[in-house]
């Protein structure tokens, strides 16, 4: 029995250890003043004002900043209309292809999603004159597509376990469905929407292969910059980038975790004094 | 029931016209001749006369990627690393699932956050910090180094070996999850009675622990295996330029090349290879709804 605690524990350590060593190399090198990554010679911010003073990094930041929360936005509405649909609609017509067509996207290579968009949009530019060029609609739209898929599956889970009879209960006194969905639905799924967003926000923040096919001349996001300067080699630039990126992503989920943790802690309170 | 499809409008018309038409539009591209022009394929239907509609196939296109050499070695290449990556992340991190699901119910929360936090930040930064670590002036070769276990160092960095690290780093938390979800609910009272009937701690767990996470297993491994085959940044800053996985090379057809159509059919035939995973994939989500 102690061997199998023992085999666990290790499983964890180096697990986490080959999860967490790179990017905490990562952090520690942002502060070195060297450019060499191997050799430290002192402790320095250095490469943080050199990348609060590049123009390219800080104006493409801006420009997936703006695609990102638009982008989480379109995915997170038409994430609960498919999660409602799978969720209550029951065994609709060609529900089949609908939920194929929500699980293709998480898994699809990026390159063939990027590349099928591309074609449609330089097609319908071709026929109908829209898009006017590629750029940000462009992207925002691919990424709506790709972030509805993730944002239904996280309201997906949270609307299959919500307790039915609130609903029922309301519509039996007379509230309109919509009424229903609005004032009842809505806020007890609410930590989904907001989970959904923020994955969706992330997700386009992060996509470098469907961006660069369906972007046009003008319109290069933050991660198109970093790609292209790491394809020249190591630079520390790149290494403060991600430290504040690490930093502030670890400060969202210890704000989201926190306020989860204390919904969970008030619905049992509610539980408790329900019955009393 | 109009209020039905009111809410059934905007999600069918947002994937048929952003991810059902797309593949039909590639479909017919794949099938077009590269021309120099814009948008750079000729038109597979054209009217001429206004009365006689031509249609024209272009085959060449598949046959060139089914029968050159430089197609079939990145097709097998991708499948021979994605192949390899998922079964490393089933090795790491099943027993890593395992721990997380057997630790106390406090612990559970936290191991689980840490295991999708590397997931939150960004992906590319992630391959680019193994870039650091491999390459001939880094961490890894400096250890071995000063540790006197190589005279010079070894080429780590953009190699296949780099790809297949890159591959398992960042499609870790994949597996980690599905599996940790089947493993945490499974019936543990089952695991006490096959030991009251003296079974084995090892044999209990082949005989119920690894069925009962089956579908874990199943749904982990597509969501590694199918992104990888297509993967395109990891072989790219990674591997060499003899690790030409697929989607480099379609990435290459399609910005270097400036071939679309034959980028195209390079999408539809790796399509096609997905069809079967992607369709595994689907029957366990669905079942896991049931």
């Amino acid at each position: 029995m102690r061997a199998r605690g023992l085999f666990l524990f290790a499983a964890l350590a180096i697990g986490y250890a080959f999860l967490y060593g790179p990017i905490l190399s990562l952090i520690v090198y942002s502060f070195n003043e060297s450019r060499l990554v191997t050799v430290w010679s002192r402790f320095s911010f250095k490469w943080y004002g050199e990348l609060f003073e590049n123009e390219q990094i800080l104006s493409s930041a801006w420009l997936s900043l703006k695609i990102a929360a638009i982008s989480a936005t379109g995915a997170v509405v038409l994430g609960t209309l498919a999660a409602v649909m799978l969720v209550r609609f029951g065994r609709f017509r060609g529900r089949m292809l609908f939920s194929a067509m929500i699980t293709a996207p998480l898994v699809m290579p990026d390159v063939i999603i990027g590349l099928a968009l591309l074609l449609l949009f330089v097609s319908l530019e071709q026929w109908l004159n829209w898009p006017e060029g590629r750029g940000m609609t462009t992207i925002a739209i691919a990424h709506v597509t790709l972030g509805m898929a993730y944002a239904t599956v996280v309201v997906q889970s949270r609307l299959s376990q919500m307790d039915a009879s609130v609903e029922e209960a309301a519509l039996d006194l007379g509230a309109r469905p919509w009424k229903v969905f609005l004032l009842i639905t809505l806020p007890i799924i609410s930590p989904a929407l907001a989970a959904g967003w923020l994955l969706a926000f992330t997700l386009s923040l992060d996509d470098l292969v469907i961006a660069s096919f369906v972007s046009g001349p003008g319109s290069t996001t933050l991660p198109m910059v970093i790609f292209s300067s790491v394809r020249l080699g190591v630079s520390p630039q790149i290494n403060a980038l991600a430290t504040i990126v690490v930093v502030l992503v670890t400060i969202g989920i210890l704000i989201a975790g926190r306020i989860t943790l204390r919904a969970e802690r008030d619905r049992q309170a509610d539980r408790r004094r329900a019955g009393e | 029931m109009n209020g039905r499809r009111l809410v059934s409008l905007l999600p069918w018309a947002w994937l048929g016209l952003f991810f059902l038409v797309p593949f039909l539009i590639v479909l017919k591209i794949s099938l077009a001749d590269a021309d120099l022009g814009v948008p750079p394929y000729t038109a597979l239907f054209e009217v001429i006369d206004d009365t006689v509609l031509r249609i024209r196939l272009n085959w060449a296109n598949f046959q060139y990627v089914l029968t050159e050499e430089l197609y079939a070695a990145a097709f097998l290449q991708s499948l021979k690393l994605a192949s390899m990556a998922t079964l490393a992340c089933l090795l790491l991190g099943y027993p890593m699932a395992y721990a997380i699901a057997r630790s106390s119910a406090a612990a559970r929360g936290p191991l689980l956050m840490l295991i999708i936090l590397p997931f939150w930040t960004s992906f590319l930064i992630r391959v680019y910090a193994w870039m650091a670590i491999l390459k001939s002036e880094g961490p890894i070769n400096h250890l071995l180094l000063a540790l006197g276990l190589v005279d010079e160092p070894l080429p780590l960095l953009h190699s296949e070996f780099a790809v297949l690290i890159g591959l398992v780093y960042s499609y870790l938390p994949f597996m980690v999850l599905p599996l940790y979800a089947t493993l945490e609910k499974m019936d543990l009272s089952l695991l006490e009675a096959a030991a009251d009937l003296g079974c084995r701690p090892f044999r209990a767990f082949w005989a119920i622990t690894v069925p009962q996470s089956w579908p874990g297993v199943v749904a982990g491994s597509m969501l590694v295996f199918i992104p990888a085959v297509g993967e395109f940044v990891i072989p790219d800053l990674l591997g060499g330029p003899e690790t030409l996985m697929i989607g480099r090379r379609l990435w290459d057809d399609f910005f270097m090349g400036r071939d679309w159509p034959l980028a195209a059919a390079v999408a539809v035939t790796l399509l096609v290879l997905l069809v079967l995973p992607m369709a595994l994939l689907q029957h366990t989500r669905a079942g896991a709804e049931r």
